[in-house]
């Protein structure tokens, strides 16, 4: 019999693909089998984890809106319009839906059910390609061979920013030195000196510095005997001195020395003559605070003998770090020197480790920093993300091989804890046998993940695939490299889910342009920084570099660069998230440093109108790469 | 249904009647199918005029089922030139048509016992039930439901105002292709009836 509704039907879906590329007859088989429903405005088609339907949707009238639930708000990623598709995800996975569908105005969609489909799914390429290519791209640039000298070309960047780092050092002085006043005479002056160890005094009327005095002082006009040494003070002390405000680096300390050529600068309350004394700067202090730059950290660390040796070059760390965010240096450059540092902190607490186990490694083993460490993006004390992985052993050694690595690793995480480093709550650590094991385990770990995405597998591959080596043997990581290469490559399905995933924290600006803040439990109305804006760039970054075969990068600055080099047509875009997520974690360690917290969730009211504004700014490259990876991987569908 | 029964036992209804009738025995739990469906006739007397076409579609849990659906011709005794132009069927069309009687019969195996839908769906159960006469069986038993009574109920109209099919098509933004004939109208109508459903929360 004929069916007209099932001909208008057809008429409708002949134009859309992928059903263009049916036959007529075909498409009239399945128009027959549909459903049309009708909804209402806002009346919902199917919510984030319900069970999938038995059909899939063609919107035939109106706009249906795809959202996802974001604390409580509805946060809208996609909408759809006459002709487009939506919940295809039963096709592929059996479980709940992604997202919600709602209609945003009153709406008719078609209901084809999954059964009637398949058929013409399997007997018609262009159709099961274009539902393909709905889940993922298959567009991958060859293997850049230009990155295998990665260690060599970070440790040239490496030094030059270290000159930088050192520049902006905070510079250490003496507070509340001792003073004299003008009417002290010359020869106590010089005992006070001498008793106390010190080069130089300034002289104070009210607090207030009107002189210094310093050795060379004593020298040429004391010892030369050009006054006695009963005078006072003010007969041989040089004024006026120079002051300075306390926010010095070294190397503007070191220019005003030269300019004026004198070796002491007195720091004051606002910087004059006419406030407070507060400090005394020497040019010894210079010769420290260099010594205390990023290579001597390095060396310190190289050498420290216990942990608390370890814990105090972090912290001094935490000083340049706190100093090079106020003299603006860029974060990706204070980014890497504490990764370096960082680093160097980790191998010295497993070579104490392993001197204090007292016999060497069963086997060769490398460790990996994983998660924010892996990526090296901490700047504050988080906690700690590792794991081991150590060569195949024959099967009857392989319990007391994984024993010693995990004896070790307990060993290496408790001295990164007294360090600063708080242990994982969820137990993301070597010291857990679940991530410490052989590279055959390894390697079947991450396949597992890779083939068989499920949610759980995503969330430990956006961990897990941020890796970097840190100490060992580092064959056995680029082994795990070249497995997850191989089993990433041309795997649309994996990518459909990684995508899926970074598209789930959407941008996070409401309609009119307002911040979205938390709406309710600890962190009501913060903003939270990392969930909104750090995460959705550090995992939209993730997928695209994972795509093109982007091995041995797992900084997000360094993934974007790479991209924008590997992509010019999109360069804007990659350059642009690189800029935002580099503010944003400025935004962070700021607020992390202010309220010793780690820094993720932003007061709003305690931030000024222009920081709102750049932080505002810095959320549209959040919404143009994740529309880069909806259209690549057109995800649209997969909801 | 006494009297149904009562029926049965004084009158030999033929075997398609019994068995639609049989669709109302039993308990009378609410039947979740709906039948919106639309004739064309040769006018809007129901005396004189005839049934030229019968379209019919389903809906069930608040989704028009497409594959659930009947369009029927019927050969035309009654020719009326004049409602040509209204309905665009010609007595002699490439339809295949098939006599009243058995248009009937397919209808009543159709529908059932759904709830029947239309636009003044009174004139359309006015026009089966004139059919069902010439049978010489009983009237349709189904319950029935009218788009212009949901329309008047929903915006508190006076019984006596009535609104088009097309007027309503306007109001609710339902795009009019199709539109005169049997089944173009009966989905138009359906769309309307969902959307109207959904309103009154029915």
């Amino acid at each position: 019999m004929k069916n007209p509704i099932a001909e208008r039907i057809t008429d409708f879906l002949k134009h859309y693909p992928p059903f263009s590329s049916l036959t007529y007859q075909s498409l009239l088989d399945i128009a027959k089998s549909c459903h049309v429903i009708y909804l209402e405005k806002n009346q919902t088609l199917f919510k984030i984890n319900d069970a999938t339907h038995d059909f899939f949707y063609v919107v035939a009238s109106g706009a249906v809106g795809l959202s996802v639930t974001s604390d409580a708000d509805d946060v809208l990623i996609d909408k759809c319009d006459e002709g487009d598709i939506l919940g295809l995800r039963p096709f592929f996975a059996k479980n709940n839906y992604l997202m919600t569908a709602k209609a945003r105005e009153e709406s008719i969609v078609y209901a084809i059910p999954i059964e009637t489909f398949k058929p013409f799914v399997a007997a018609n390429s262009e159709v099961l390609s274009f539902l393909l290519e709905s889940f993922a791209s298959n567009t991958r640039n060859p293997y850049d061979k230009n990155h295998k000298g990665k260690l060599i070309s970070e440790n040239v960047i490496y030094n030059d920013q270290s000159a930088e780092i050192q520049y902006y050092q905070p510079i250490k002085y003496t507070a509340n030195p001792i003073t004299a006043t003008p009417t002290d005479i010359v020869k106590f002056v010089a005992q006070t000196m001498s008793s106390s160890k010190i080069g130089s005094m300034i002289i104070h009327e009210n607090r207030k510095p009107i002189g210094i005095v310093t050795d060379k002082d004593l020298r040429s006009k004391i010892a030369t005997g050009l006054y006695s040494i009963d005078v006072t003070i003010d007969k041989i002390m040089t004024s006026p001195v120079i002051t300075v405000a306390d926010n010095l680096s070294i190397a503007e300390a070191q220019i005003i020395m030269l300019k004026n050529n004198v070796s002491h600068l007195c720091v004051t309350k606002d910087g004059s003559t006419d406030s407070e004394i507060t400090g005394i700067i020497t040019e010894h202090d210079i010769v420290v605070a260099q010594a205390n730059n990023p290579g001597v950290l390095l060396k310190q660390s190289k050498r420290a003998q216990k942990s608390s040796d370890l814990k105090e070059v972090r912290d001094k760390l935490t000083d340049l770090i706190q100093h090079s965010l106020d003299k603006n240096v860029p974060i990706n450059h204070i980014g890497s020197i504490v990764g370096e540092i960082n680093l160097a902190i980790t191998k010295r607490a497993i070579e104490l480790a392993i001197e204090k186990i007292g016999t060497p490694p069963p086997a060769q083993f490398a460790w990996m920093n994983i998660g924010s460490q892996g990526r090296k993006e901490q700047l504050l004390l988080t906690d700690q993300d590792n794991a081991i992985v150590f060569e195949d052993v024959p099967e009857d050694k392989y319990d007391a091989v994984k024993q010693y690595f995990l004896t070790l690793a307990e060993k290496v995480t408790k001295t990164l804890n007294k360090v600063g480093y708080e242990y994982c709550p969820a137990e993301m650590m070597a010291s857990n046998p679940l991530w410490c094991k052989s590279l055959t385990d390894w390697q079947n770990q991450f396949k597992g993940w890779i083939t068989a995405p499920g949610e759980k597998g995503i969330l430990m591959c956006t961990i897990f695939f941020d890796y970097d080596f840190v100490y060992g043997n580092e064959s056995l990581v680029d082994a795990i490299t070249k497995t997850v290469y191989e089993e990433t490559h041309d795997n649309q399905l994996f990518y459909a889910y990684l995508g899926a995933d970074a598209l789930k924290n959407p941008p996070p600006l409401g309609f009119f342009r307002q911040f979205l803040v938390e709406s309710d439990g600890e962190h009501k109305d913060t903003f939270d920084l990392k969930g909104r804006a750090l995460m959705p760039l550090i995992d939209a970054a993730r997928i695209i570099s994972l795509s093109k075969g982007i091995k041995n990068t797992s900084n997000t600055i360094s993934r974007y660069a790479k991209l924008a080099e590997l992509e010019p047509q999109n360069a804007p875009v990659y350059e642009a998230c690189a800029d935002a997520f580099a503010e944003l974690l400025k935004f962070r360690t700021e607020e992390g440093l202010k309220n010793e917290s780690d820094g993720r969730y932003l007061n709003l009211s305690e931030l000024s109108k222009l920081d709102k504004v750049k932080l505002k700014n810095d959320f549209q490259p959040i919404n143009d790469i994740q529309e880069v990876i909806k259209n690549r991987f057109q995800l649209t569908y997969f909801t | 249904m006494k009297f149904n029964w009562f029926k049965k036992i004084v009158k030999d209804y033929p075997k398609f009647w019994e068995t639609y009738l049989s669709y109302f025995d039993g308990n009378q739990s609410k039947p979740n199918r709906y039948v919106v469906f639309d004739c064309e006739t040769t006018g809007l007397d129901y005396k004189s005029d005839r049934i030229l076409s019968i379209g019919a579609v389903a809906i069930q849990n608040n989704q028009i089922i497409v594959g659930d659906f009947m369009e029927v011709f019927l050969q035309q005794d009654v020719f009326k030139a004049e409602s040509v132009p209204i309905h665009g069927i010609l007595r002699e069309g490439k339809e295949e048509k098939i006599v009243e009687a058995e248009a009937v019969i397919r209808f009543l195996d159709f529908i059932k016992d759904a709830t029947l839908v239309g636009h003044h769906v009174d004139f359309d159960i006015e026009m089966i039930n004139q059919a069902l006469n010439r049978l010489d069986v009983g009237k349709l038993e189904n319950q029935a439901m009218d788009t212009d009574v949901m329309y008047q109920k929903l915006k508190y109209l006076p019984q006596e105002q009535h609104s088009s099919l097309d007027e309503l098509c306007d109001i609710y933004k339902i795009k009019k292709s199709d539109r005169h004939t049997a089944s173009g109208d009966a989905f138009i109508t359906a769309l309307l009836f969902l959307k109207l459903k959904k309103k009154l929360e029915i």
